[in-house]
């Protein structure tokens, strides 16, 4: 049906207004900057795609365009217009819609009433909102009956009500946050039929995403963002999924060298055909083997969402896996609490030290303390050893760099990647065996990140285990003794980090050459 | 501990500006209502008598130990809204137990405490067990064991229910004398026969036990950490629904204080006419007083005051004692706000200072590489 309305401006349609225009938008957040200096520019009755990894930015930057928060510096322009967006209701005024990754419906409410719940005056409650809902749904091919009950339908019906929500309230422009991340295959074709529908209607589409596949099957133009910045804006047709997630994770850092090799015979952590069930459809962990030895980093790479967050999880024992076993220097701890598996001595970077590193509102001293609870010197027996404490933060600020004018100030004042050193720094203070190390250089400044891998390196040279999980390629290459990648909850592949190229880890990574098999057949 | 000015400051602005707040709304009430505004606050802002002092003493110790129950939840986040039910579920099993008088004397009051604390316990048990196998919110649960207390012990004290000749009161047995806990004499003092509860000790202890435990254990830690984040908590190795069990049986066993220093320094019985609602007022202090244990002690001594000196608002002002709910209200309300803005107000200025700090240090060290 899109074939028949084919009117879709062309690139070549260079003069036709801008639906969006954004230029040098920068935010910042105490201690981290969320945007710098991006560009953006969508043209009307397009799908522009906006790709990046987890943590570049590209949340804050659709809460921007939203209203939800106010740029620092830039400027917005919408149609043409100059626009100052203060609140939501500023951007649905401005006709700009957002459909969330999490949807927003009350499951015992019919569909007409979620539609018109909110947005009561445009047409009233009655049978004028129906028939509005059904001239949106026809209009648009959404198939939407307005009087279903949400809790009967299924996950691709509710997006299809979330669309139609933004539409009710005369949003020309859709942001979709990460709309495929919950749905099946099927669904997401289906998806892509509206989107067309909506672009061929005059409708213009921002599209966020990780997925580089879906992204380059759907979208006109592609915008990518890196570190809080956009990096590239390329056309679909003129790049492959690897080039894309080359430009996703970027090289322009300085180089993290690898030295000689002090891998050892000994087995610390080991993992064998380790299962973890999601919820419902598919397994989200799939008969992963891996083996770390003493004196070894083991990289694991892999596009975001791919089971590394849950691999990290079952380890640390905050999941347990269906099937599997995990064993710590030959003990199984599978079945072991997390208190117990720290005290084993695996320590812990995790992938987001805001919800599970730290406890912004407490001084650094008890965050030095936390995860670590049962472990000299910071208690003694049941009780808390305060001064102890105080004294190994002190040490721990000082030999890992924690650049913070106190202990005694709140963990929330301190930048990123000062958080992050104090992290490392707690957990190699307790010497560790293993160590799992998820993003530790995600959302931190250069400086840090250089710092940071000399740490994981000296973790090396004393003989930890290393479980290095991250989307920096440059990072895996250089620290890694052994890269293994992760596709849909399964090892897909491994290689020799000095006898690798980008393309062939892109490539594994997104499974885009289809050659995965091949490799892990390889690999062996 | 350093004592940071700054800190001190921030941390007492937010009650006093609330207070100020409510003073400030409940004038705008009288004048909308015609009430006599001077006279009102002339009654309550009068100097207590000595007598006066002494109910204020003893309803703050009563508020006191209701208030440290409800801050221990508090503290992780657990709205444990059924200390109400559990002090006279508590209350009750205390009251029969005591009046059997199976034990001699003091031995008798401290295992009949002990009972106490073991049914609010459990009685809190039921709410938390709850929580963590059916994933019942903590405040239906609790609200609803309100419910199920005011009934089921309504009639557990007619079957227990001692009949006194000549009143139409039913109560359990009533103490021996040598099972009850004499009070406090302040009459060298401040010249009044009247007495503070004995038990008054056990609300300071209660205050300092409290403070250990949050502070210098390992399981105050947990308990801490859980409330300021349950992820990062999780991830640190507490074991959540083991710490919302603990929680809620220590919220509880607390809760079971709360009737005690009534039940052996006043009422010597439980009976129809027990005073309800303590629980509730217990919030208000913990919310006021920031779950701190000083804090919740200067607050439980404001909640008596006010409701000591309320007292005379209808015979010296014409205006109904109820007022001073409304007062209360007012102050909780506002109290709530005055935090939120405090906290986000300290958070910012730190996260300001820091940097400031940070931004002066480069320079330092630059010096100190120069002069190396």
């Amino acid at each position: 049906m899109s074939s028949v309305v084919e009117s879709t401006p062309s690139p070549a349609d260079a003069d036709a207004p801008l639906a969006v225009e954004l230029s040098g938008i920068t935010k910042r957040f105490p201690g981290v900057v969320a945007n710098s200096d991006i560009q953006l520019k969508v043209r009307k009755g397009t799908i522009h795609a906006i790709v990046g990894e987890n943590g570049a930015g590209k949340s804050t930057l659709m809460k921007i365009l939203y209203g939800v928060q106010a740029p620092d510096e830039g400027t917005i322009a919408i149609n043409g217009e100059p626009i100052t967006l203060r609140s939501p209701t500023d951007a649905i005024r401005a006709g700009i819609g957002m459909v969330f990754q999490h949807f927003m419906l009350a499951d015992n409410l019919t569909v007409l009433e979620n539609v018109v719940l909110g947005a009561e005056k445009l047409h009233g409650i009655g049978d004028a909102a129906r028939a509005e809902i059904r001239r949106l749904s026809t209009e648009y091919g959404l198939a939407v009956e307005p009087d279903d009950v949400v809790a009967d339908l299924g996950v691709g019906d509710r997006q299809r009500i979330e669309i139609l929500k933004v539409l009710y309230r005369g949003a020309k422009i859709l942001i979709l946050d990460e709309p495929t991340a919950v749905l099946v295959p099927q669904e997401v074709t289906e998806l892509f039929g509206h989107l067309r529908e909506l672009k061929s209607e005059g409708l213009t589409v921002i599209f966020i995403s990780h997925k580089l596949d879906e992204v380059l099957a759907v979208a006109d133009d592609i915008t990518v963002i890196r570190r809080g910045t956009t990096v590239a804006e390329v056309e679909p047709g003129t790049v492959t999924a690897r080039q894309l997630a080359e430009l996703m994770v970027g090289s322009e850092l300085p180089s993290a060298q690898t030295e000689e090799s002090t891998v050892t015979d000994t087995v610390m952590l080991e993992l064998s055909g380790v299962e973890l069930a999601g919820s419902g459809r598919a397994l989200v962990l799939d008969g992963i083997n891996l083996t770390i030895h003493a004196g070894e980093i083991l990289g694991i790479a892999g596009v975001e969402g791919n089971g590394q967050a849950e691999l990290v999880e079952v380890i640390m024992g905050m999941r347990r896996p269906t099937a599997g076993r995990v064993l710590l220097e030959g003990s199984d701890i599978t079945e072991a609490s997390v208190r117990e598996i720290r005290e084993a001595g695996v320590g812990y970077i995790p992938e987001d030290r805001h919800r599970h590193g730290l406890l912004l509102e407490a001084p650094l001293w008890e965050n030095a303390i936390l995860g670590h609870q049962t472990q000299p010197p910071n208690t003694n027996g049941m009780l808390i050893a305060a001064a102890a404490a105080k004294a190994n933060t002190q040490r721990i600020v000082d030999a890992f760099d924690v650049r913070t004018p106190s202990i005694l100030v709140t963990a929330g004042s301190l930048s990123g990647g000062n958080q992050q050193k104090l992290i490392i720094g707690r957990e190699m203070s307790q010497s560790p065996r293993v160590l799992v190390a998820a993003h530790p250089t995600r959302g931190v400044d250069v400086g840090a990140q250089a710092a940071i891998w000399d740490l994981i390196k000296a973790a090396r040279r004393e003989g930890m285990a290393v479980l290095l999980i991250s989307a920096d390629l440059e990072e895996l290459v250089g620290l890694s003794d052994t890269i293994k990648v992760i596709l849909r909850g399964r090892i897909v592949a491994e290689f020799d980090p000095d006898n690798v190229t980008r393309e062939q880890l892109g490539a594994a990574m997104t499974g885009a050459d289809g050659t995965a098999d091949e490799q892990m057949e390889a690999g062996r | 501990m350093r004592l940071d000015a700054r800190r001190i400051g921030l941390g007492v602005a937010a009650p006093v500006l609330a207070i100020a707040v409510a003073l400030l709304l409940t004038t705008v009430i009288l004048l909308i209502a015609g009430d006599p505004v001077l006279a009102v606050w002339q009654v309550l802002f009068r100097a207590p008598l000595p007598r006066q002092i002494v109910a204020i003493i003893n309803e703050a110790t009563v508020l006191y130990l209701s208030a440290v129950a409800v801050a221990i939840g508090f503290k992780m986040n657990l709205f444990n809204i059924g200390v109400d039910g559990q002090y006279r579920v508590a209350s009750f099993a205390a009251a029969v137990f005591a009046g059997a008088h199976w034990l001699p004397g003091w031995l008798n009051i401290i295992v009949a405490i002990i009972v106490a604390m073991c049914t609010g316990a459990l009685w809190a048990l039921i709410a938390g067990l709850l929580k963590v196998t059916r994933g019942v919110s903590e405040v239906i649960g609790t609200i609803m064991l309100n419910y199920i207390a005011t009934y089921l012990v309504a009639y557990l004290l007619r079957l227990a229910a001692v009949k006194v000749e000549g009143s139409n009161a039913t109560s359990t047995q009533i103490l021996a004398e040598d099972s009850r806990v004499p009070g406090i004499s302040l009459e060298w003092l401040i010249g009044t026969p009247k007495e503070i509860y004995g038990l008054a000790v056990l609300a300071i202890v209660v205050g300092i036990v409290y403070w250990f435990v949050l502070s210098k254990t390992r399981f105050g830690f947990d308990l801490r950490a859980t409330g300021a984040s349950e992820t990062a908590a999780v991830a640190s190795g507490v074991n959540v629904k083991k710490m919302i069990v603990a929680s809620m049986v220590l919220s509880g066993a607390a809760a079971g204080l709360v009737g005690m220093p009534l039940l052996f320094g006043q009422d010597y019985a439980y009976g129809d006419t027990v005073q309800a609602g303590l629980g509730f007022a217990g919030m208000s202090v913990a919310l006021l007083g920031r779950n701190h244990p000083v804090g919740m002690a200067f607050a439980a001594v404001l909640w008596g005051y006010l409701n000591q000196l309320s007292n005379g608002l209808q015979i010296s002002a014409g205006v109904s004692d109820r007022l001073v709910l409304i007062i209360q209200g007012i102050i909780v309300l506002s109290v709530v706000i005055a935090y939120e803005v405090v906290r986000r107000a300290r958070l910012r200025l730190e996260q300001g200072r820091v940097a400031k700090e940070l931004a002066a240090q480069p320079r330092q060290d630059a010096a100190e590489e120069v002069a190396a």
